[in-house]
C-alpha cells in the first residue's frame, strides 16, 4: 500500500528530530483518540515521559490531530505515484500570508487559530449563512484523495489530502440558477497572517471557479492531509483542492464562499494579468511568461519531468473547456 | 603586517568561497532541504551579487576612509562574483535545462530576466578575462574603459533578480539601492568631494596600489580606474 494511514508511521522511518517531536505529538493525539489500540505501549510511554522532561513540541504541529473514520481514496482518485514525504509538503510552502520565503509559512503557522473557525456562505444560494466548520463537514464523510499538486512555479508535489467533495458542499446550500461562479475567500487577520501587513497582494486572498468546474468530482474542499488535520501553512483549518490547476488556485484558510454570476476577481490575476489567468489550468505548452511551464520539478527529485496537460487529469476535465481557446483562457 | 600581499589576497579568496562551502556542508547534512535545486540557485545567485557589491565598495572606501590595502583585493571580489554566477547559471544549464542548449538560446531571447543574467554573466566573463597583467598591458589605456563596463554589471544583477521574483521586491530593492548608491559614489560631483582623503594616492609607489601592476604604462599616472 503506497499511502499509509498516519497511525502506520513507525519511529524508524522517520529520523529528522523536529519530526520525531511532530509524531510524537501525534501519537498523543492518537492515543487520546480512537487509534490508541495501534501504539504499543512502551512507546506511549517513552512519549509521555518525554512530555515531563519538558521537551517543546514544535509550534507548527501543535495543532495537528489526527482525523479519524477517513474513507480510503477509491482507485480513481489515487496515484501509482509515492507521495511527498510529510517533511518536505509541510515546510515547503507558498502561502504568502504566512511569509514569502517557502519556509516561512512553517515557522510562523503557529500564529494562526483556527479554532473556532465558521465559514460564510452568501450570494445566489438558497440557504446562506454562517456555518461552523464542525457542521459544514459533518453532514458529509471524510475522503482521501491522493492527487498531484503542480505550482505555477514549475515544482510539485503528490499528496494525500483528507477532504469532501466541494460540489456536495455546493448542493447542500441549493444554488440558485443564477449562480454560475464560486468566489472563495481567505481570512483577513494582520494579527494571525502577518504576512497581510504589507501589500504584496491585495488581501484578502481570493480565488474562484467556473461553477461546473466546483461541482466536478476531483474539486474538493481539504480539511487534513495524511491521514492528519491540515497545517496552518498547508491552509487549515480549509481549502480548496483542484488538482488540475495550478496551486495558487487551492485558496487557503477560507472564510467565505459566494456563488455568483459574473466571474470573481482573483487575486493573482489582478497582481499580474499576463502571466496567471482566471483557469490556471495546467498546461505545458502554454508558458508562464517569465518560464516555462513544460517540465516540473517533483520536490525529492533533482531532475525535471515533463508537466501533464490538466496536471493528468485531462480524461476526467478536458470536457470542461471544450471550444475554448486554451492559450487565451489560461 | 602585509594587508595587500599574496598571503592576504589567498585570505580573501578562502573567505570568500566560504559561502561555497557552507552550501557543501547543507548538503552533506540535510540534502539541502525540499527543493535542492532552488536552494542552489538562490545561493549562487545571490553571492554572485554581494560579491560584485563588495567588488565595487573597494574604491569608494579608499577613497573615502582612505583604505589603501583593500584595493587589490578589488580583483579577487570580482573574480569571485565570476565564479558564484558561473556555478550559478550551470545549476540551471544541469538542473532546470538538462543541458538542452536550444531551450538555454530561446530562454535568452523569450524571457527579459534571463537575458539579462546572461549578458551580465557574459560581461563579468570577458572582465575576469581579461584582468590579467597581460591583459591589461595589452589593453593599455582601453582596458580601463573596459573595465567599467562592471557598472553594467551592477545594473543588471539587481535586474535580473527582481525581474526574477513573483511580488515580493523587498529583497531585490535592497540590493538595488545598495548598488544605486555605490553606483552614485563614482559621479564626478561626489568623487570630488569624498576625495581628499585620498590625495596621497598618486604619488605611492605603485605596487601598493593594485597588486596587479602598471596596466597603462604611463609614468606617474594613477591606476585609479573604477
Ligand atoms: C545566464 C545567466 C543566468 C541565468 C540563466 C540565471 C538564472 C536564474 C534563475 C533561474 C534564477 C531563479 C529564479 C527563481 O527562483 O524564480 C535566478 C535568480 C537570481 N540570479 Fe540569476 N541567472 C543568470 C545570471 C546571473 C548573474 C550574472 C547574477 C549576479 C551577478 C545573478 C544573480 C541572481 C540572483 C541574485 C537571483 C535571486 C536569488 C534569490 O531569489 O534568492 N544571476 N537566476
Amino acid at each position: 500500500m503506497l499511502i499509509r494511514k498516519a497511525s502506520d508511521i513507525r519511529s524508524g522511518e522517520i529520523t529528522e528530530p523536529e519530526l520525531y517531536l511532530r509524531r510524537r505529538d501525534f501519537i498523543r493525539s492518537a492515543a487520546l483518540g480512537a487509534g490508541s489500540a495501534a501504539v504499543s505501549a512502551p512507546i506511549l510511554t517513552a512519549c509521555f515521559a518525554d512530555e515531563q522532561a519538558g521537551a517543546e513540541t514544535p509550534p507548527r504541529a501543535r495543532a495537528v490531530r489526527a482525523l479519524g473514520d477517513v474513507r480510503p481514496a477509491p482507485p480513481e482518485y489515487r496515484l501509482d505515484e509515492r507521495p511527498t514525504s510529510y517533511e518536505d509538503a509541510t515546510t515547503y510552502n507558498n502561502f504568502y500570508e504566512l511569509g514569502t520565503d517557502k519556509g516561512d509559512p512553517a515557522r510562523n503557522a503557529h500564529k494562526l487559530r483556527t479554532e473556532p473557525w465558521s465559514v460564510v456562505v452568501e450570494g445566489e444560494v438558497g440557504k446562506p449563512g454562517r456555518i461552523a466548520l464542525e457542521d459544514l463537514i459533518a453532514a458529509h464523510a471524510l475522503e482521501e484523495r491522493v492527487y498531484r499538486m503542480r505550482c505555477v512555479e514549475a515544482w510539485s508535489m503528490v499528496i494525500p489530502w483528507v477532504g469532501i467533495p466541494l460540489g456536495d458542499v455546493l448542493r447542500r446550500v441549493e444554488p440558485t440558477s443564477k449562480a454560475r461562479f464560486v468566489a472563495f475567500e481567505t481570512l483577513l487577520d494582520p494579527e494571525q497572517l502577518p504576512g497581510q501587513r504589507r501589500a504584496i497582494l491585495d488581501w484578502p486572498y481570493q480565488e474562484g471557479l467556473r461553477l461546473d468546474e466546483a461541482m466536478h468530482p476531483l474539486s474538493i474542499l481539504a480539511v487534513g492531509m495524511y491521514g492528519r488535520t491540515l497545517p496552518g501553512q498547508n491552509g487549515a483549518p480549509l481549502r480548496l483542492v483542484v488538482p488540475w490547476k495550478y496551486g495558487f488556485k487551492g485558496i487557503k484558510s477560507i472564510v467565505r464562499i459566494r456563488l455568483q454570476s459574473r466571474q470573481p476577481d482573483t487575486s493573482w490575476n489582478q497582481s499580474a494579468p499576463r502571466e496567471y489567468g482566471f483557469y490556471a489550468n495546467v498546461n505545458p505548452e502554454v508558458d508562464h511568461p517569465r518560464w516555462s511551464q513544460a517540465r516540473e520539478r517533483r520536490i525529492g527529485e533533482w531532475r525535471k519531468r515533463p508537466s501533464l496537460p490538466f496536471n493528468g487529469y485531462a480524461d476526467q476535465v478536458a470536457g470542461l473547456y471544450r471550444g475554448m481557446d486554451l492559450r487565451k483562457s489560461f | 603586517m602585509n594587508l595587500a600581499g599574496r598571503p592576504a589576497r589567498v585570505s580573501v579568496w578562502a573567505l570568500g568561497l566560504l559561502p561555497l562551502l557552507a552550501l557543501l556542508w547543507d548538503f552533506a547534512l540535510d540534502g539541502l532541504g525540499p527543493e535542492p535545486v532552488e536552494r542552489i540557485t538562490h545561493h549562487t545567485g545571490k553571492w554572485a551579487l554581494r560579491m560584485l557589491l563588495l567588488c565595487l565598495a573597494v574604491t569608494p572606501l579608499r577613497r573615502g576612509l582612505g583604505w589603501r590595502t583593500l584595493q587589490p583585493h578589488r580583483r579577487t571580489l570580482g573574480l569571485l562574483a565570476f565564479t558564484y554566477a558561473s556555478l550559478h547559471f550551470a545549476t540551471y544549464l544541469v538542473f532546470d535545462l538538462d543541458f538542452r542548449f536550444g531551450e538555454l538560446a530561446e530562454d535568452v531571447q523569450k524571457r527579459p530576466y534571463i537575458t539579462v543574467g546572461f549578458a551580465t554573466l557574459a560581461l563579468l566573463a570577458l572582465l575576469a578575462v581579461t584582468s590579467t597583467r597581460g591583459w591589461m598591458r595589452r589593453l593599455g589605456r582601453r582596458w580601463t574603459k573596459l573595465h567599467r563596463g562592471v557598472y553594467l554589471a551592477a545594473v543588471g544583477a539587481p535586474v535580473h533578480f527582481a525581474w526574477s521574483v513573483k511580488a515580493d521586491l523587498a529583497e531585490p530593492l535592497v540590493y538595488a539601492s545598495v548598488a544605486g548608491v555605490l553606483l552614485a559614489l563614482r559621479l564626478r560631483p561626489l568623487t570630488h568631494r569624498i576625495g581628499r582623503s585620498d590625495a596621497n594616492y598618486a604619488t605611492l609607489p605603485r605596487s601598493t596600489k593594485t597588486g596587479i601592476g602598471n596596466p597603462s604604462g604611463t609614468k606617474g599616472e594613477t591606476t585609479e580606474v573604477w
